[in-house]
């Protein structure tokens, strides 16, 4: 039987979207219901579902976070399951998309509009290959991920970062810095030499990277390009970074696997 | 930058156009007169044609010198739009110059088409040569000021229409306005009681909307009812995640104020405070007076400041200081500050006075 998850978190909305699966889809059983991202994300990864309504603003994490979360730590050897955008206005021009990987309604739904959808879900549901996620899927979530994220106007370049020890503030000159990591509510800055940690979140420091030299490999995890040393690519699509300057290795997610390519 | 750097910025143009024919205009009304008022010392239609040409040259210059020049130097000038006048003292610089260059550079043209010499006229005749300098002075001030205080008036007239369509923006913002017909969709099926109570809300929230984009104030009260149509809208969509206490004394209910005031405020409390919190919280909107002042809080516990501030809720809060500031120049106030814990969240107060003239 197929499974479906819906993560919004207007509660008459959810309802009702349930309902309008029920009438048009008698044997989809919906599996859970999230009301936050973060929500979304333990539960799917929990009950592996079929599909995922994922509305787009959420209270916490974002759909389109949560579905990169999905993307990054679904196990490997389950199906991926198939993604369906919800928004009420789409500023990430998700109709740009030829739906053909991944979905999107728009609020509030129309009942011809919801069956075209489910019944390109169940052709791709009989087509759909075990795991990993497909490419495609992952290329249409980095574009929107990347639009959403986008600052408004553009930030001012990072040169220095401060990090507060104590009393004592380290200044690290941009260059030094081989990666940083999110760490809870805090950012890792790692150099050749030492670990600073920042109170800020990931996010906005990359606003403020130069997208040449920091890559985002992993949500969490922007290394400095030119510290890396090799990438190695694994059955599962994850790559395994060695760095110079650090002993230690680095994953970067199916994501972001396509910026390792060899020439 | 590919879009290159215009002498004349875009939608500038035509207004300058029209500036110059005003210009031309007076001016030859201007030599009229004077060649009307000096017909003692040369008659004949030489020297109204002398007279038209110095006071064309000298007004054509001198408007010259200042009306195009700030656009073509508006980086050296700090010009800014709307409007395009430079601060204070580099707008007296820019004028000061541009009369006296627009003086001399004029007289000149007129002295070679008229074959005089108006220095000449400073050893022969100094009277009649401090008459035409002190009224092509006048003249200059006279235009000066004219364009100085219309330019000054348009461009408070932009700002409040500016004002005014920004307002009506945020209130259409079409997160809001689908979600909730999309919630006002699912009712009619599920509970067509609330669908319809729903529905008069969502009337009441779009009539206030329209309204504010052209009326200048409304009652308190009636700014507490609007504020009322739209909590109600947002509690049906958040259910039990937004709490809601509006606080409003009958004697306050009759101030008249700018029409949604208070609305961007409320809107910033939830979209950044509490839609982002998973539990959501709380709204507290209220009203006193205190010394012959107003005083309108919206407080919110929601996830506080800084996210806020990060967000895009600067372009709320600058759409309520400028329509404070269009209604009651510099006399009325909106602060934003962070609620210590436990409570957190978000405070706003504006304060503006209580005795302000109408509009």
């Amino acid at each position: 039987m197929t499974t479906a998850l819906i993560a919004e978190d207007e509660p008459l909305l959810a309802d009702e979207l349930q309902s309008e699966l029920a009438r048009l889809w008698p044997d989809l059983r919906v599996v859970a219901r999230a009301g936050t991202g973060e929500q979304a994300v333990e539960q799917a990864l929990r009950l592996r579902p079929d599909l995922c309504f994922l509305d787009i603003r959420m209270p916490g994490a974002s759909g389109l976070q949560a579905a990169q979360c999905l993307a990054e730590d679904w196990p490997d050897g389950a199906p991926f399951p198939l993604l369906v955008f919800v928004t009420a206005y789409d500023q990430y021009a998700v109709q740009a998309f030829d739906a053909q990987a991944v979905d999107y309604l728009v609020k509030p739904v129309q009942p011809a509009r919801l069956e075209r959808c489910l019944r390109r879900l169940r052709e791709r549901l009989a087509a759909r290959a075990a795991t990993p996620p497909p490419e495609a899927a992952l290329a249409q979530l980095r574009a929107l991920l990347a639009a959403a994220e986008a600052p408004l106007q553009p930030l001012p370049p990072l040169r220095i970062v401060q990090a507060q020890q104590g009393a004592l503030i380290h200044l690290v000159p941009i260059d030094e810095v081989i990666y940083f990591e999110a760490a809870d509510k805090y950012v890792r800055v790692v150099t050749a030499q030492r670990e600073l940690l920042v109170r800020t979140a990931l996010r906005e420091l990359v606003a403020r990277l130069d997208p040449q030299a920091f890559w985002q490999v992993h949500r969490g995890i922007v290394v400095q390009a030119r510290y890396i040393a090799t990438a190695l690519r694994d059955d599962s699509g994850k790559v395994r970074l060695t760095l110079r300057g650090r002993p230690e290795t680095l994953v970067a997610s199916r994501l972001y696997a396509q910026l390792f390519r060899g020439l | 930058m590919t879009t290159g750097f215009r002498l004349i910025p875009a939608g500038e143009g035509h207004a300058l156009l029209r500036r110059l024919g005003l210009v031309l205009a007076v001016s030859l009304l201007v030599g009229a007169l004077v060649w009307a008022l000096g017909r003692g010392q040369a008659s004949g239609w030489r020297a109204l044609v002398a007279a038209l040409v110095y006071s064309l040259s000298i007004s054509v210059l001198t408007w010259a010198a200042i009306d195009p020049m700030r656009f073509m130097l508006r980086g050296l000038l700090r010009a800014q739009p709307p409007g395009y006048w430079p601060p204070p003292g580099r707008a007296a610089l820019l004028c000061g110059l541009g009369i006296a260059a627009g003086y001399v550079l004029g007289t000149l043209a007129g002295d070679a088409w008229s074959g005089r010499s108006t220095l000449a006229l400073l050893q022969t005749d100094q009277q009649r040569f401090l008459g035409v300098l002190a009224l092509s002075l006048a003249v200059s001030f006279g235009w000066l000021t004219y364009f100085l205080e219309r330019g000054r008036r348009e461009a408070l007239q932009r700002t409040a229409r500016d004002a005014r369509l920004s307002l009506l923006q945020s209130q259409l913002e079409p997160h809001m306005l689908f979600n909730t017909l999309a919630n006002l969709r699912a009712l009619i099926g599920a509970d067509p009681r609330r669908a319809q109570q729903m529905l008069d809300h969502l009337i009441g929230f779009l009539r206030a909307t329209l309204a504010a984009s052209r009326n200048a104030e409304h009652a308190l009260g009636e700014e507490f009812d609007r504020l009322r149509d739209y909590l109600a809208l947002m509690q049906v969509r958040m259910g039990p995640r937004l709490q809601v206490q509006l606080d409003l004394s009958a004697e306050l209910a009759a101030v008249a104020v700018p029409p949604l005031l208070l609305q961007p405020l409320v809107e910033n409390a939830i979209r950044h405070g509490l839609e982002p919190k998973p539990q959501g919280g709380r709204v507290e909107v209220g009203a006193r007076a205190e010394a012959g002042r107003l005083l309108l809080r919206v407080q919110d516990t929601g996830v506080g400041l800084t996210r806020q501030a990060a967000g895009t809720s600067g372009f709320g809060l600058v759409q309520v200081r400028e329509r404070l500031a269009v209604r009651y120049g510099a006399t009325a106030r909106l602060a934003l500050e962070a609620v210590p814990h436990p409570a957190g969240g978000t405070l706003a107060t504006i304060s503006l006075p209580l005795d302000a003239p109408a509009p």
